[in-house]
């Protein structure tokens, strides 16, 4: 790891201001992404800017929404008896218990790792991404890999799921690193189906319109069967080709439905 | 309490191990301590055109930064292997140069180029990257089949062709007619996947240099200090032995991987002479991944043929075997000796030939990993065993019990004697420990969960304990494989055992000295194990292959032989009796028959203080010796794996796997079948998940686990590990050795079992489910 300086701010305010006076300042939540990197001098930050002095941690329920704050843990939310049960099986799932003690649902939809849990939930649900100057819709927030809308010095202060008639998550670990080769969340709402996509689009996380289209009109796990993916987009690497990552999303989808 | 051979013993070196107390190299803290850092090739081939150490060098705290050129103009030598293969013209292999730190060519990604000397570990790393390497870029190839074809980039300009040898064994021209005349002959083609040795604990030297006496200690992760002393004195010109101790203390898992003598050792040694520090080196894992030896990387067909009984009449085999680019201590052993010599299997073969080339690639140097050669000869004749009974429509059981060798001695055609066994005997136990009988209904039962259920055997067969040293010789290894023991009995009767055996987690402590406690009747705690000092410990040619229990344990024996001889003698003086009717039991020396007797520790007082010995006899309690095994020895059995395979991700899940060893005299069943549970583990882990993976540029794709898939627990099974045994009759113990036959006999029980399960024979390891999946598409 190089030098750097270390930032632990009391108030939202001077977590932005640091982040704006560092030459290369970076968020620090949770840390396990970020601090294995820069011990493996993939990254070099100048500052960093600690925000769990920031009272972003806690769930909390108002209106039909759960609002999970950025630094929420994962064992947090998968403890929690107030989000709904598959983004809490989902939590459970997410790494090893290291990892779930310290990563945080803000860090992870950060970072937005083509292989996280956290973004097919987030989309999967159409949650809302609420930074310290906007609100940001799922389905705007998350770009390519490791991209997302934040901005520079933006910094996300909570995720609003919002209250769905049913949702499962189902996912296909890859055997090295355990993350996901396929992770399917699937979301029954007043408008229709959503099924969201982790670990296999070449471009992150995404939405399958065939999937949302046949349960949307057919909530059941068979009428998964019908359903058409294409390889066309998905990753290819050791651990799976695009066609073998287009069979595991529909086998990933249809349990995630069985469970839901 | 019994602590004897056969005794569970639970093990005394746990209590530090599991309490944190364990003193590894990287624990060891000296003054005037410096670090290390090296600057390693991004490049999988190159040629070095410059390097400029200005900037590191300007940065506070940087000692010195040292390369390829000063290391060679200071006399250090190249590496070597220590095994010479003739390829069947008569030539001698092509070895070609490997400098601690490259000098004109770097020849694999992590090749080292130059070292950072600093005042701090962290220091020393961010130096090591203001290093500036002007390299030219050249063509390079990771594949040994790639490497052999016309037009391949030329790894070492002695090895045309990218060849290190061409070599054979046993009969070609009438394994050829054998085949021609056979009744049916099958045919397979497979890869023995490249694997990372990954130990806990990474490689790690301390070099110590003191300059008034002109003297160096190392701190290193050896499975062998004594080996590693010799070939860095002899071979590599650090210092005469006399001038340079090697201690390895506590080792956190070898496999194989730290045999060898590695550049960073060397040059950490050069280095503390030259900085007047003491240097300090710890690898992390991206440097374990990226230099330590990897194991396997075979590519082979064969052919075997059967007789209208199904009786095998000859079997031909030709391997390409991968050796990286440079030929690391054993390499050249491994693909040979330690594999083509293990192809008759545990069956009646009178034909064998097989044709072994060894290739130059890009790649990390690769050696012996955990079986050494004899996991690939068992891999390959597992499988073309299944395969044949598949395609014979026989019993995959009954096709190997046609087929075993019944009558001992048994001379293979190549090489191997074995000098005893019972494979029926093991295989019977495992069918019947694996209810075999009930597999059907298993299967039925697994087929309405949708699951497909399959089973698949092995019956391995290897050899421990490398030997005789004469026979090794006249094949070509450059060091005698004996071991050394000293019995040292203290004045108050505790004994200490100076072993050339080395422990990096088998529990010597523990079984070595059962044996002692056994002979002579003492309490456990009395006997300590020293080892791992070449200071304290004579000489000893270390731990591998399975040799510490046949080879170490046996040297202990003669050596206790002559200490029984000596308190005997003193015995016999002092209690005025015959030496004949002196006996040694419950830690007391009695004349038999009557009520006379002395204490253990009273006989040691006795030969300390001298007063009354007998005339003649020198004084002192301590007996050395050295043991020379008759033959290897050659543990055998049969492994019956059982997996359910989910046809939609094609996961696999091994629901049963049961063992049938032959490991001769077991002196500690725990300790055992914790070996046996490691072995299963790691050769489950290159039948389902393990595997090195470079890309067409010699590029490391696996280069972290987060690529490099280890097994860990939730991927393997509770084991059912049973022992039926024979008795070794060629050591004193009656010993096999049990270090490596789980990792040796398990991979092709797994895959035997998935092609079963699958209804598709053509699968390669390791077998992910991706791997699995597309055979289940290809299958229809």
């Amino acid at each position: 790891m190089y030098p750097l300086k270390y930032h632990k701010p009391a108030a939202l305010a001077d977590a932005i201001a640091a982040l704006g006076a560092g030459e290369e300042a970076k968020v620090l939540a949770g840390g396990q992404t970020l601090l294995a990197t820069m011990k493996q001098h993939l990254a070099a930050p100048t500052d960093l800017v600690d925000i769990r002095g920031l009272s972003l941690s806690g769930i909390s329920a108002a209106g039909g929404d759960v609002t999970v704050g950025a630094t929420t843990t994962h064992a947090e939310v998968a403890a929690s008896g107030e989000v709904h049960p598959a983004v809490a099986v989902l939590a459970a799932g997410i790494g090893d218990p290291l990892v779930r003690n310290m990563g945080t649902i803000g860090g992870s939809i950060a970072n937005n790792d083509p292989a996280a849990d956290y973004p097919a939930a987030v989309l999967g649900m159409g949650a809302t991404v609420v930074t310290n100057t906007r609100e940001i819709a799922a389905d705007d927030y998350f770009g390519g890999l490791f991209t997302t809308a934040l901005e520079e010095g933006e910094i996300i202060t909570a995720v609003r799921f919002p209250n769905v008639e049913r949702a499962g998550y189902a996912k296909f670990k890859q055997p090295a690193s355990r993350f996901c080769l396929v992770g399917v969340f699937v979301a029954k709402t007043a408008d229709g189906a959503r099924v969201a996509v982790t670990g296999a689009g070449e471009d992150g996380v995404f939405r399958h319109e065939g999937l949302e289209a046949a349960l949307s009109a057919n909530w059941s796990p068979e009428a998964v069967e019908a359903v058409t993916v294409s390889p066309d987009g998905l990753m290819s690497d050791i651990h799976g080709d695009a066609e073998y990552r287009a069979n595991l999303i529909k086998v990933m989808a249809r349990r995630a439905v069985a469970v839901s | 309490m019994n602590v004897g051979i056969g005794a569970r013993v639970k093990r005394k070196e746990d209590k530090r191990f599991i309490t944190g107390k364990g003193k590894y190299t990287d624990d060891v803290r000296v003054e005037n301590q410096a670090y290390a850092a090296f600057v390693r090739s991004p490049h999988a081939h190159a040629k070095v055109k410059g390097i400029d150490k200005s900037a590191a060098l300007a940065m506070e705290g940087v000692i010195d930064v040292l390369d390829g050129g000063q290391l060679t103009g200071d006399g250090i030598g190249n590496i070597i292997c220590g095994w010479a293969v003739t390829s069947k013209d008569g030539s001698p292999m092509n070895m070609g140069p490997w400098s601690a730190l490259a000098t004109d060519r770097v020849r694999y990604v992590g090749d080292a180029v130059a070292v950072v000397i600093a005042e701090s570990q962290a220091l020393a790393r961010i130096a090591a990257e203001a290093v500036e390497v002007e390299y030219e870029v050249l063509p390079a190839v990771a594949s040994a089949a790639k490497a052999l074809a016309a037009g391949a980039p030329q790894v070492h300009d002695n090895a045309p062709g990218n060849l290190i040898f061409d070599w054979e064994i046993g009969d070609a021209a009438a394994t050829d007619a054998a085949l021609a005349g056979a009744a049916h002959v099958t045919e397979i083609s497979l890869t023995n996947n490249r694997l990372s040795p990954n130990p806990m604990e990474p490689r790690s030297a301390v070099a110590i240099y003191d300059a008034a006496e002109e003297h160096y200690t190392l701190y290193t992760t050896s499975q062998n200090p004594h080996v590693a002393r010799l070939v860095l004195s002899a071979f590599y010109n650090v210092a005469p032995e006399h001038k340079l101790r090697v201690i390895a203390p506590d080792v956190g898992g070898g496999f194989g991987s730290k045999i060898y003598i590695y550049p960073e050792e060397i040059t950490c040694l050069w280095a503390s002479m030259k900085t007047g520090h003491s240097v300090k080196w710890t690898g992390d894992r991206a440097e374990a991944f990226m230099t330590d030896a990897h194991g396997r990387d075979h590519v082979s067909t064969a052919r075997i043929g059967f007789d209208a009984n199904n009786r095998i009449t000859g079997f031909k085999v030709d391997t390409i075997a991968n050796f990286g680019a440079y030929m690391s201590l054993f390499s050249s052993a491994v693909p040979t000796y330690l594999y083509a010599t293990l192809l008759s299997g545990q069956y009646d073969i009178a034909n064998i030939h097989a044709n072994v080339r060894a290739v130059y690639t890009n790649t990390v140097p690769v050696d012996a990993y955990r079986g050494a050669g004899r996991p690939e000869a068992c891999y390959l004749v597992e499988r073309i065993m299944e395969t044949a009974a598949r395609e014979l429509g026989v019993d995959p059981a009954e096709l190997r019990r046609i087929n075993f060798i019944r009558a001992f001695p048994h001379q293979t055609p190549v090489i191997m004697n074995y000098d005893i066994g019972d494979f029926e005997a093991n295989l019977d136990q495992a069918m019947a420990a694996a209810d075999v009988a009930g597999f059907a209904a298993r299967k039925a039962e697994a087929a309405g969960r949708g699951k497909l259920r399959g089973l698949g055997y092995s019956s391995y067969i290897e050899a421990c304990g490398i030997a005789p040293s004469a026979a090794v010789g006249s094949l070509g290894a450059g060091v005698g494989l004996w071991e050394s023991a000293e019995v040292r009995v203290n004045p108050v009767g505790t004994i200490e055992i100076l072993t050339g055996s080395h422990s990096h987690g088998q529990g010597h402590e523990t079984t070595f000295a059962q044996i002692v406690a056994e002979r002579f009747g003492l309490p456990i705690e009395n006997v300590a194990i020293v080892h791992g000092d070449t200071d304290k410990v004579q000489f000893g040619m270390g731990t591998y292959g399975s040799r510490s229990g046949a080879v170490g344990m046996s040297a202990i024996v003669k050596a206790m032989d002559k200490v029984e001889a000596k308190v005997k003698k003193i015995a016999a003086h002092v209690l005025e009796a015959s030496e004949d009717d002196i006996v040694i039991e419950g830690g007391e020396v009695k004349v038999a028959g009557t009520d006379k007797a002395m204490g253990w520790h009273e006989v040691g007082l006795a030969a300390y203080t001298a007063h009354n010995l007998p005339p003649e006899m020198e004084p002192g309690l301590k007996e050395s010796a050295f043991y020379d095994p008759a033959n290897f020895t050659f543990p055998a059995g049969t492994y019956i794996c059982e997996v359910e395979v989910d046809p939609e991700t094609g996961t696999v899940e091994i629901v049963q796997f049961t063992a049938s060893d032959d490991f001769g005299t077991i002196i500690n069943p725990m300790i055992v079948e914790g070996q046996v549970h490691g072995g299963i583990a790691q050769g489950v882990g290159q039948a389902l998940l393990e595997q090195v993976v470079y890309d067409d540029d010699a590029q490391l794709i696996t280069g972290s686990f987060m690529d490099y898939a280890m097994p860990r627990a939730d991927d393997l099974p509770s084991y059912n590990v049973n022992h039926a045994s024979t008795i070794c009759p060629n050591n004193p113990l009656g010993m096999k050795g049990c270090g490596e036959a789980g990792a040796i006999g398990s991979p092709p029980a797994v895959i035997n079992a998935i092609t079963d399960a699958i209804g598709n024979n053509n699968l390669a390891m390791p077998a992910t489910p991706l791997a699995v999946w597309k055979a289940i598409q290809a299958a229809g």
